[in-house]
């Protein structure tokens, strides 16, 4: 029995699986342009609107191209715009968040009302509104993401650091001669980082989202360029005449993503819960 | 065995063996545990943490964590053998447990009475009404004043002694004939302790209750309890009359517990030089100092104090608590002054002041002359006087950062602020200090969850004296730790302090501790000095009723004269 117990924890951490499957989303960003079978551009106008098969393995559209490479390719694209639209609200978000707990006093209040008026808004429309005013370009699209999901990581690592703000290790820091700034650096955030990280993740999931959605009602990446948003607008007119893998395809790439990050987002809080790791 | 006029135990357990899982596989937390509970016996189970007492009651009471299994043996209560794996509807009637934090034990948003109510109907068919009646009934019973007011009390309007007699209010309510209490007076100030435990005591006779009384301080169980059981890693080592573990411990860590728990009448051989000379000017000189908190209805610091300290029905006519109230004292260099009084009197927020962690409302700091009290704490970090005045903090896990290794927290200090840095390489001061506090040199790569309760204690104490600060504040810096550990620590301040000539401030709620540790002694009572002078006097011949209040309340070891005559045979 307790070799059987043993086996048994000596498992992979929790949540590893969707953490493998984000890791093979990655690869298949970066690679894709080399393992499509057709370039996902080029129209074949003799071959429009097949249905999945051996030379085709998720059929084409409209004008002949190949799903299956489209659908390989726009990974790059949507997957570059979620990280860089992460990347760009934590770093934002959480130092404005760290330093307005910290600090406290009209410096919180100016960030906790900047961040209440973003939230104030439905963050899509906010989003739509975005981009609309500033341009139909990729980078607007990552400003628009990151905008919304800001208040998240201010939200968050606020909290974090109000708990931690006069914990005995940031007092005994300050005896040691840490300034506010270096407390900050370097004791507060390492210990409020965990949760922020997975919050993180479990945006990612919405940003590809967001990304998508921008794109499917014409305000994101414009055509012809492969993304999943677009390629499930343009299937969506082949719904009612029975051409479904024009949309099920991207849609499924779509789904999956989403699913795969957020499974990782509660398979990360799980890893970096003592509670449950013991 | 036992002769036939012996009454039937209550309570047998035999060879009971619990296993907890944990990240390094099944660990034997309890192992061949055996004793057995008279009735109307106050058996007392003594042991420092992890040794497995609160883990043998949980199994009694059937109610282990999901990740215990027990091993094997067999509980019986009352004749009856008790289903080990957990709780069986009316398995365990008669059975009834406190524990160590009556605060979180209890339901925050619902008054105390309607739980009281709930655990009254779940054990007898009563109406509403009658519950009700019976519930305030019980509250006076556990001394509670005016029980009918309290009755609509929620947790959070109560001390942390109140909550705990309405812990036990509602342990009576299943009219049990064992009474578990689990460190039940833990974290509860020295005179609410004695009153718990004399309330405990009182009950049993009253009811002719067994009560098992689990405590990690032997004074206190050796003055309460006839029978003890000494436990240390998961085994019962000893068990007898309280009186013959005194007199006659078979066992060396049973020798070892009674040789470390600090009695407040022994030789302070500990202590070394007198009063220190008067005419060196002071090294602190603090003039009517106070500090205000300005409470808000929300959280935070102010607000937990004033949990603390505040009486009921005058709560809410306070808005400002002045936490230290026009303080005035000095501090000669090398002497040791410990400061004593309840939580919520202040004591921390005046050691907080001190090293400058927060401002003053009002009063000066002079340290050597110069007033460190109005320099604002947030520039408090680059001052000239921050060398000089180190604390060690009261729970040496929390004040250590988790993601720093144990090397980083004493080397921090050295690279923020130690000229020393560039003089000599920072390993080798580090490796020094870790030495100077008795720290394995193997130790100082390991994060602060891989070290045990004294090693922390050990890094905290190493990184405040890495600066050789001529102040050391002290908050409470063995309240934390097992008794065995708390006696080397305190040995381990006493040689650093001769060693580099530094003045003590010693904050703590354990007269015991201070009588230990230092010569003059003062007492706080909401946020004043009521009474100053040389530990003998103060202890000896208390001046002011808190004082003696504070006296009268150790734990008075009923064991002293026992040793003493034993040892002078």
């Amino acid at each position: 029995m307790d070799l059987a117990r043993s086996v048994r924890s000596a498992r992979l951490p929790p949540g590893s699986g969707s953490l493998i499957l984000v890791a093979v989303l990655a690869l298949t960003g970066v690679i894709a342009p080399w393992i499509a079978p057709y370039d996902p551009l080029a129209t074949n106008v003799a071959e429009a609107l097949q249905p999945p098969s051996v030379a085709h393995w998720f059929g084409t559209d409209a004008v002949g191209r190949d799903l299956f490479s489209r659908v390989l390719v726009a990974t790059r694209l949507d997957l570059s715009i979620a990280v860089v639209a992460v990347a760009l609200s934590f770093v934002v978000g959480a130092t404005a968040g760290t330093i307005s707990g910290y600090l406290g006093g009209w410096i919180d209040a100016a960030i906790g009302r900047v961040t209440d008026t973003i939230m104030a808004f439905p963050l899509f429309v906010l989003a739509m509104g975005i981009v609309a005013a500033a341009g139909n370009t990729v980078a607007n699209i990552i400003y628009a993401t990151a905008v919304i999901n800001i208040p998240t990581y201010v939200r968050v690592a606020r909290a974090e650091v109000l708990v931690r703000r006069e914990a005995p290790f940031v007092q005994a820091a300050r005896l040691a001669g840490n300034g506010p700034a270096r407390v900050l650096a370097f004791h507060l955030f390492p210990n409020v980082a965990a949760p922020l990280i997975v919050q993180a993740s479990l945006n990612m999931g919405y940003a590809i989202l967001n990304a998508a959605g921008l794109s499917f009602i014409g305000l994101g990446v414009r055509p012809p360029a492969p993304e999943w948003g677009i390629m499930v607008a343009d299937g969506a007119a082949y719904i009612i005449s029975g051409e479904w893998w024009v949309w099920l395809f991207p849609g499924l790439a779509l789904t999956g993503a989403v699913l795969a990050f957020n499974v990782a987002g509660d398979g990360l809080r799980d890893f970096f819960d003592p509670q449950r790791r013991s | 065995m036992n002769s036939i006029a012996a009454p039937q135990p209550l309570l047998e357990i035999e060879e009971l063996s619990v296993k907890i899982a944990s990240r390094r596989g099944m660990v034997a937390a309890v192992r061949d545990v055996s004793f057995s509970v008279a009735p109307g016996e106050i058996l007392g189970i003594v042991g420092e943490s992890g040794s497995g007492k609160s883990v043998t009651a949980l199994a009694v009471m059937g109610i282990l964590p999901a990740a215990a299994r027990v091993g094997h043996g067999s509980i019986r209560f009352a004749g009856r053998a008790l289903n080990l794996t957990g709780r069986r509807r009316g398995d365990r009637e008669g059975l009834a447990i406190i524990f160590q934090n009556p605060r979180a034990a209890l339901d925050p948003i619902r008054p105390v009475g309607r739980q009281l109510v709930d655990a009254l109907r779940a054990h007898s068919p009563l109406s509403a009404r009658q519950a009700a009646v019976s519930a305030v009934e019980l509250l006076g019973q556990v001394r509670i004043h005016e029980p009918a007011r309290r009755f609509w009390s929620y947790p959070f309007e109560l001390s942390g002694g109140m909550c705990q007699r309405a812990m036990i209010a509602i342990a009576l309510a299943c009219k049990p004939r064992l009474l578990i209490a689990d460190e039940p007076t833990t974290g509860l100030d020295v005179t609410t302790q004695k009153a718990i435990v004399d309330l405990l005591v009182a009950l049993a006779a009253e009811r002719g209750m067994a009560t098992v009384l689990i405590t990690h301080d032997l004074a206190l169980a050796s003055e309460r309890c006839s029978r003890l059981a000494v436990m240390q890693g998961g085994r019962v080592v000893e068990i007898a009359e309280t009186v013959e573990i005194l007199r006659q411990p078979r066992e060396p860590y049973t020798r070892s517990l009674i040789a470390a728990t600090p009695r407040a009448d022994e030789d302070t051989t500990t202590r070394t030089g007198g009063a220190p000379a008067a005419v060196a000017p002071p090294l602190l000189a603090v003039e009517s100092l106070c500090r205000d908190y300005r409470l808000r209805a929300a959280g935070g610091m102010a607000a937990r104090a004033w949990g603390q300290i505040s009486r009921p029905g005058n709560v809410r006519e306070i808005d400002i608590l002045r936490a230290v109230d026009n303080v005035t004292f000095d501090l000669s260099p090398g002497e040791s002054v410990g400061l004593v009084g309840e939580s919520g009197s202040g004591k921390s927020t005046l050691a907080a002041l001190i090293v400058r962690l927060i401002d003053p409302t009002a009063g000066r700091i002079r340290f050597r002359g110069e007033d460190i009290g109005a320099i604002p704490a947030r520039h408090a970090a680059r001052a000239a006087f921050r060398r000089e005045i180190q604390m060690v903090f009261q729970d040496p896990s929390a004040s250590l950062n988790s993601r720093h290794t144990a090397f980083d927290a004493i080397a921090e200090p050295i690279r923020r602020l130690g000229p020393l840095a560039r003089a000599r390489p920072l390993a080798g001061v580090v490796h020094e200090l870790a030495e100077m506090v008795g720290l394995a040199a193997a130790l100082l790569s390991r994060l602060p969850h891989q070290l045990s309760g004294g090693e922390k204690a050990r890094v905290g104490i190493a990184r405040a004296i890495a600066l050789r600060p001529s102040l050391l504040v002290l908050d409470e810096p063995t309240a934390s730790l097992d008794v065995r550990v708390q006696a080397v620590i305190l040995d381990l301040l006493a040689k650093l302090r001769d060693e580099f000539a530094m003045t003590y401030f010693f904050v703590s709620h354990d007269l015991a501790v201070v009588r230990r540790v230092c010569e003059r002694v003062m007492v706080m009572r909401s946020g004043q000095i009521v009474e100053s002078g040389m530990t003998e006097k103060v202890l000896t011949a208390p001046d002011h009723p808190y004082t003696k209040e504070l006296v009268a309340a150790i734990p008075r070891a009923a064991h002293r004269e026992l040793i003493q005559n034993a040892s002078a045979r």
